[in-house]
C-alpha cells in the first residue's frame, strides 16, 4: 500500500513517467550576446578612467632620465626615489598636512553648523526661508575667481592669511550651501511623526537630534561629508592665493617641480599619485552608500 | 513631502550657518560691487566711476570671446557627459563586489585635486612622453596641443569628459537603484523592449537626478579654471582661455581692480541667469507634463 | 490558452544546495487545466511566489521543465510565454495616464491603434476605470493603481494564463471583496486560466475551484475548499485549513488498538491494520474541532477532558480541554449544554484521519 500519497502527481495527473521526448523544447528568438556586449562597453570605459592614472602612475617609478630618454610601457628601472624625495622633505610632505588639514576643518565646520540649518529649512517655515535658501544656493555657483582679490584682503586684515583656517572658513562659501542642499533632501524623506513621537517619548530637542535623528539620516551624512571633502581637497584656487608658506597646500607645491632647469616629471608624478590615496580611502569608506545616497535623497 | 510649521524660532538653527556664510559670501562680494564702480589708484586715492567699468567689460572683444568659449565649452561637455553617464550607469553592475570595485574606480576621477587633474593629462598627453601624444603620433597623426587649438580644444574636452562624466554616472546610477525590482518584472512580463523600458521606467526616474547634475555640471564648467591652466595655459594664442582665467590674469596679474570686479559681477550674474532659467524651464515643463496628461 | 504542467520542478536560491532545507522549492510535479481558476496557498516563505516566477518564466528552475501544452518553455524569457502576471504592489507606469498603462502590452507588440483603442475601454469598462482613462497614472490611488496592474494582464487576448502574486495585499478590505469577485467574473467571461497566490484562505476558496496547499517548497495537497477540509492530505493542511485548526495526537498501534501513551483510544479494526502497516513510528490520529461529539456525563468508550476554557464566538464556541497533555480545540454549538471541569469525547470514526509521516493514510471506510 502506498502510504505516502503523493497528491499532487495522482490528483492532478501530472506527467509521471513520460519521457520529455514527447515535448518539444521551445527555444528563445535571441540569446547570448546581451550578456557579453554591455561587459565590454563598460570595460572599455574603466580603461578610458584608468590609462591616465595609470600612466601618472608608470612615469612616478622611473628616473627623469627614463621617462624622457626612452618610451616605455611600463617602468624598466623601478625606483622609489621620487617617493622618497618627498616623504624625507619636511616642506613637500608639510604640504600634504597642510591640505588634509584644512580640509578636515572645512569638513567639521561646514557639518556642524550645516546640520541645524538644514533640519530648520526641511521642517519649519520662517520669514524669509526661501529667498535665504536660494540665495545660499546662488553661493555654490559663484566662481571662486571672482572672490580671490576681495578674499586676500578680508583674510589679511583679519590677520588670517596664511593660517589654515582661512582656507577651511573661504570653502565654507560652497560647502556649507551644498551641505545644506544634500542634507535637507535626506531631511526631508524622514517623516515627521518621527519627530513627534520622539517628543512625546519626552525627548528634548538636542537629545532627540543627536541620538534619533543623525543616526537615521547615516548615510546622508556620509554622502555629505564626501562631497565636502572632495570638493575642499580638490578646490586650490582659493587655498593658493590665501595662504603663503605656512599653510601652503600640497597643489601649489607641486608647482615646484616646474624650474628654469625643465620639469622634474618622476617627482611631478609621484606627487601626484600621492594626492589621490586620500580619495581612495574615502570612497573605501562611503563605497556602500554611494549607490542609495549620491541620488541626494531626491529620487 | 513634510508639512512644514510655521516657527520664527527655526532662525536660531539657521544663525550659526549664517554668520560664517555671510563672511565668506557677503563681504568680499560688497568689496567687489565696491570696486566695480570706483578708479583705486591706491589705498587713499579713488574715484566713483559709476558704470563705466561695466561698460568698457561688456565691450571688450576679448572678454566676449571668452564668453563665447565658456558657452561652447560648456555646451560641448554636457552634451557628451549626460547621454555618456546615463550610458554608463545603465552599464554598471548591480551588486556584487564587481559593483562595489566599478563604483570605486569610476569615482576616483571626481576626487583628484583639479591641477592634479591637469598635470595628469599633461603628462598623457605630451607628444614625448605621454601615451596619448606618443600613440597618436606612431598612428601618424601629428597631435599638437601647443600649436594645434582643435587638439588644445578636443583635449580639454576629453579631460573634462574624463574628469566629469563620472558625477553624472554616479548620480544616474544611484537613481535606477531606487527602481524597484518588480517595474523591470512587471516591463517583461508587458513584453516591453529595451528601449521601452529605458523610455518608461529608467528615464522618468532619472529626471530629478539629471537636473541636479545638469546644474551641477553646468556650473562648475562655467568656472573652470585649474585643468586648463595647467594643461594648456589657455593656449595655443587664447583659444582655451575660459572666463576664469582672463577674470584670474586681470585681477591679480593685472591689478586692474576696478575692471576685474565689473567683470567677476556680471560673471556671477551669467551664472545665476542660465540657472535659473534652467531650472524655471524645467519645473514647468513637469507641472505641464502631470496636469496636461490625455489620450 | 495553456494547460501548464511543471514536470520534476525544483529549485534552490543557493548555488550548490546540499540540504533540503536549501530548497525554496523542492522536487515536485503539477499540472494546472487551461480554463481554471486556482489558488495556490501557503504561509509567507512557503516557495508560492517563487513558483509563479519560475511560471512565468522571470526565475529559471534549478531543476525539472516548465511545460506550456506540450512545449518545454524552460529557455523562453517571459516576454515570449504570453504570461501575464499581478505583482503584489502595483506597478504602473508613471508618466503615463492610465490609458497608454492599459494599451502598454499591446503597443509593445505592434498591435494596431484601431485595436487598441477598443480593447482598451472594454478593459477600462469592467475594471470601472472608464472614468480615469485621461489621468496621469501617477496620480491614482493603491486600489486604481492595481486595478491598472490588473488591467496590463487582463488587456491581453493571447495569454496562456494570469499569474496575481498577492494582489489584493493594498486593497482595502470592502474594496477586496469587490474585485475578488471582478476576477471571478473576468474568468468566467474569458475563461483564461488564473492563478491565484494567497495565504489567506478565505481568498483562496472564494476565488478558487481548486486550491493547491503549500508546504516548505512543495504542494501537499490539491483539491477543492472541502476536499480540503475534510480530508486534509498532511498536517500542514489540518493545521492551515480551518479556524482553530484539526486536532492531532501522537499514536502507537499495538495488535489491537491505538495508545496515546497508556491510553487507548477508540477507533476501528480496520484503521488499527492500515496503522500496523505503515510500518513507521510517527503516527498521528487527527480530527477537526467541528466533528468531536461532546458529552456533560461519561458515556461507553468516551474520552475523559479537562476543560480549560470556552470562548463565546457568537454563533458558536470553542472549548479547549486537555486530553493528557494534548490541548484539543472543540467547537460547540450554541444550543449544546455547557461542561464543566470534565467533558466526554467521542470521535465519530468517518471524521477521523490517520496520518503517517505528516502525510494521511487512506482508509475505505465501509
Amino acid at each position: 500500500m502506498n502510504q505516502r500519497i503523493d497528491t499532487h502527481v495522482e490528483q492532478a495527473g501530472a506527467p509521471q513517467g513520460q519521457s520529455s521526448g514527447q515535448f518539444q523544447r521551445a527555444e528563445a528568438s535571441k540569446r547570448g550576446r546581451s550578456r557579453l556586449r554591455p561587459r565590454t562597453l563598460l570595460a572599455i570605459y574603466l580603461v578610458f578612467i584608468m590609462l591616465p592614472i595609470y600612466w601618472l602612475l608608470n612615469m612616478s617609478f622611473q628616473t627623469n632620465s627614463e621617462i624622457l630618454g626612452s618610451f616605455s610601457l611600463w617602468p624598466q628601472n623601478f625606483t622609489t626615489a621620487n617617493y622618497m624625495g618627498i616623504f624625507t622633505d619636511s616642506s613637500w610632505y608639510m604640504g600634504y598636512v597642510n591640505s588634509i588639514g584644512y580640509v578636515l576643518m572645512n569638513m567639521l565646520i561646514s557639518i556642524s553648523v550645516a546640520l541645524p540649518a538644514a533640519y530648520a529649512f526641511s521642517r519649519f517655515r520662517f520669514i524669509g526661508d526661501k529667498h535665504l535658501f536660494f540665495w545660499l544656493l546662488t553661493n555654490l555657483m559663484a566662481p571662486p575667481a571672482v572672490f580671490l582679490l576681495p578674499y586676500f584682503q578680508l583674510y589679511y586684515s583679519v590677520g588670517l592669511f596664511d593660517t589654515h583656517i582661512a582656507v577651511a572658513l573661504a570653502h565654507c562659501l560652497f560647502n556649507i550651501p551644498l551641505a545644506i542642499w544634500i542634507l535637507e533632501g535626506f531631511m526631508s524623506s524622514v517623516p515627521k511623526e518621527v519627530d513627534e513621537t520622539a517628543y512625546i517619548d519626552g525627548y528634548s530637542f538636542p537629545r532627540f537630534f543627536v541620538k534619533i535623528f543623525i543616526p537615521m539620516i547615516r548615510s546622508g551624512i556620509g554622502v555629505t561629508l564626501f562631497f565636502l571633502f572632495m570638493f575642499s581637497w580638490v578646490e586650490l584656487l582659493l587655498a593658493r592665493t590665501l595662504t603663503a608658506t605656512n599653510a601652503q597646500p600640497i597643489g601649489m607645491i607641486m608647482t615646484r617641480t616646474s624650474t628654469a632647469s625643465g620639469i622634474d616629471w618622476g617627482t611631478l608624478a609621484a606627487a601626484g599619485v600621492l594626492t589621490i590615496l586620500p580619495g581612495i580611502v574615502v570612497v573605501y569608506f562611503v563605497r556602500n552608500h554611494i549607490a542609495k545616497g549620491f541620488a541626494l535623497g531626491r529620487t | 513631502m513634510v508639512n512644514k510649521v510655521y516657527n520664527n524660532r527655526a532662525w536660531l538653527l539657521v544663525l550659526p550657518m549664517l554668520a560664517l556664510v555671510a563672511f565668506s559670501a557677503i563681504i568680499p562680494l560688497m568689496t567687489v560691487v565696491n570696486y566695480s564702480v570706483q578708479d583705486v589708484f591706491d589705498a587713499n586715492t579713488r574715484f566713483f566711476t559709476g558704470i563705466e567699468w561695466f561698460e568698457r567689460t561688456l565691450n571688450d572683444a576679448g572678454l566676449q570671446a571668452a564668453l563665447l568659449r565658456q558657452f561652447a565649452f560648456s555646451f560641448t561637455v554636457l552634451a557628451i557627459q549626460v547621454p555618456l553617464g546615463i550610458g554608463i550607469a545603465l552599464l554598471m553592475p548591480k551588486r556584487g563586489w564587481q559593483a562595489s570595485a566599478v563604483l570605486i574606480l569610476i569615482t576616483l576621477p571626481l576626487l583628484i585635486p583639479w591641477n592634479v587633474v591637469g598635470s595628469i593629462w599633461q603628462i598623457f598627453t605630451r607628444g614625448d612622453i605621454g601615451l596619448m601624444g606618443v600613440g597618436l603620433r606612431e598612428l601618424g597623426y601629428g597631435y599638437n596641443i601647443t600649436r594645434n587649438p582643435v587638439d588644445a580644444w578636443a583635449t580639454i574636452v576629453l579631460m573634462d569628459v574624463w574628469h566629469w562624466t563620472p558625477l553624472i554616472a554616479l548620480l544616474c546610477y544611484s537613481g535606477l537603484r531606487s527602481i524597484p525590482e518588480a517595474y523591470y518584472q512587471a516591463a517583461r512580463i508587458d513584453r516591453a523592449s529595451k528601449w521601452a523600458v529605458f523610455r518608461y521606467i529608467q528615464l522618468p526616474k532619472l529626471t530629478n537626478v539629471l537636473v541636479i547634475g545638469v546644474l551641477l555640471r553646468f556650473m562648475h564648467s562655467f568656472m573652470i579654471y585649474a585643468e586648463p591652466f595647467v594643461l594648456t595655459g589657455g593656449g595655443p594664442g587664447s583659444s582655451t582661455t575660459f572666463l576664469s582665467q582672463s577674470l584670474a590674469t586681470m585681477a591679480i596679474g593685472q591689478q586692474d581692480l576696478g575692471p576685474s570686479a565689473a567683470f567677476s559681477l556680471i560673471y556671477f550674474l551669467i551664472i545665476l541667469l542660465v540657472c535659473w532659467v534652467f531650472y524655471t524651464a524645467i519645473m514647468n515643463m513637469q507641472k505641464d507634463k502631470a496636469e496636461r496628461g490625455g489620450v | 490558452m495553456a494547460e501548464i504542467i511543471l514536470k520534476s520542478l525544483a529549485h534552490s536560491y543557493s548555488e550548490n544546495p546540499s540540504s533540503p532545507q536549501d530548497y525554496a522549492i523542492r522536487e515536485m510535479s503539477h499540472t494546472w487545466h487551461q480554463g481554471g481558476a486556482y489558488a495556490l496557498l501557503g504561509p509567507s516563505g512557503c516557495g508560492k511566489s517563487t513558483l509563479l516566477n519560475i511560471i512565468s518564466g522571470l526565475l529559471n528552475p534549478s531543476e525539472g521543465d516548465v511545460i506550456f501544452d506540450q512545449r518545454i518553455v524552460n529557455d523562453l524569457p517571459p516576454e515570449e510565454r504570453n504570461i501575464a502576471q499581478v505583482f503584489q504592489f502595483p506597478v504602473v507606469y508613471d508618466t503615463m495616464t492610465v490609458f497608454d498603462n492599459l494599451a502598454f502590452p499591446l503597443r509593445n507588440i505592434g498591435t494596431p491603434e484601431s485595436k487598441v483603442k477598443p480593447r482598451v475601454r472594454e478593459i477600462a469598462d469592467i475594471l470601472d476605470l472608464t472614468a480615469q482613462l485621461t489621468r496621469k497614472a501617477k496620480n491614482l490611488t493603491a486600489d486604481e493603481k492595481q486595478k491598472v496592474s490588473m488591467g496590463r494582464g487582463l488587456v491581453r487576448d493571447d495569454v496562456s494564463a494570469i499569474l496575481f502574486d498577492e494582489p489584493l495585499t493594498v486593497i482595502d478590505p470592502q474594496l477586496k471583496w469587490k474585485l475578488r469577485r471582478k476576477l471571478k467574473e473576468i474568468h468566467e467571461q474569458f475563461n483564461i486560466t488564473m492563478i491565484y497566490v494567497t495565504h489567506d484562505q478565505l481568498e483562496a476558496s472564494t476565488f478558487a475551484d481548486k486550491i493547491a496547499v503549500m508546504y516548505a517548497g512543495q504542494v501537499v495537497q490539491f483539491g477543492t475548499p472541502t476536499e480540503l477540509f475534510e480530508a486534509p492530505a498532511h498536517t500542514f493542511v489540518g493545521y492551515f485549513i480551518g479556524s482553530p485548526g484539526m486536532n492531532f495526537i501522537p499514536v502507537s498501534a499495538t495488535s489491537e488498538a491505538l495508545m496515546y501513551g497508556d491510553l487507548s483510544i477508540p477507533v476501528g479494526q480496520r484503521l488499527v491494520d492500515a496503522a500496523r502497516r505503515c510500518g513507521t513510528d510517527n503516527l498521528k490520529l487527527g480530527i477537526r474541532p467541528e466533528f468531536i461529539e461532546v458529552a456533560v456525563a461519561p458515556g461507553d468508550g468516551d474520552l475523559e477532558v479537562s476543560v480549560k476554557d470556552v470562548q463565546d464566538l457568537g454563533t458558536y464556541r470553542i472549548m479547549s480541554c486537555y486530553l493528557g497533555e494534548e490541548l484539543f480545540k472543540v467547537r460547540l454549538n450554541e444550543d449544546q449544554p455547557l461542561p464543566h471541569g470534565l467533558a466526554y469525547l467521542r470521535f465519530p470514526e468517518r471524521w477521523l484521519g490517520l496520518y503517517a509521516d505528516e502525510y494521511r493514510v487512506e482508509i475505505e471506510h465501509g
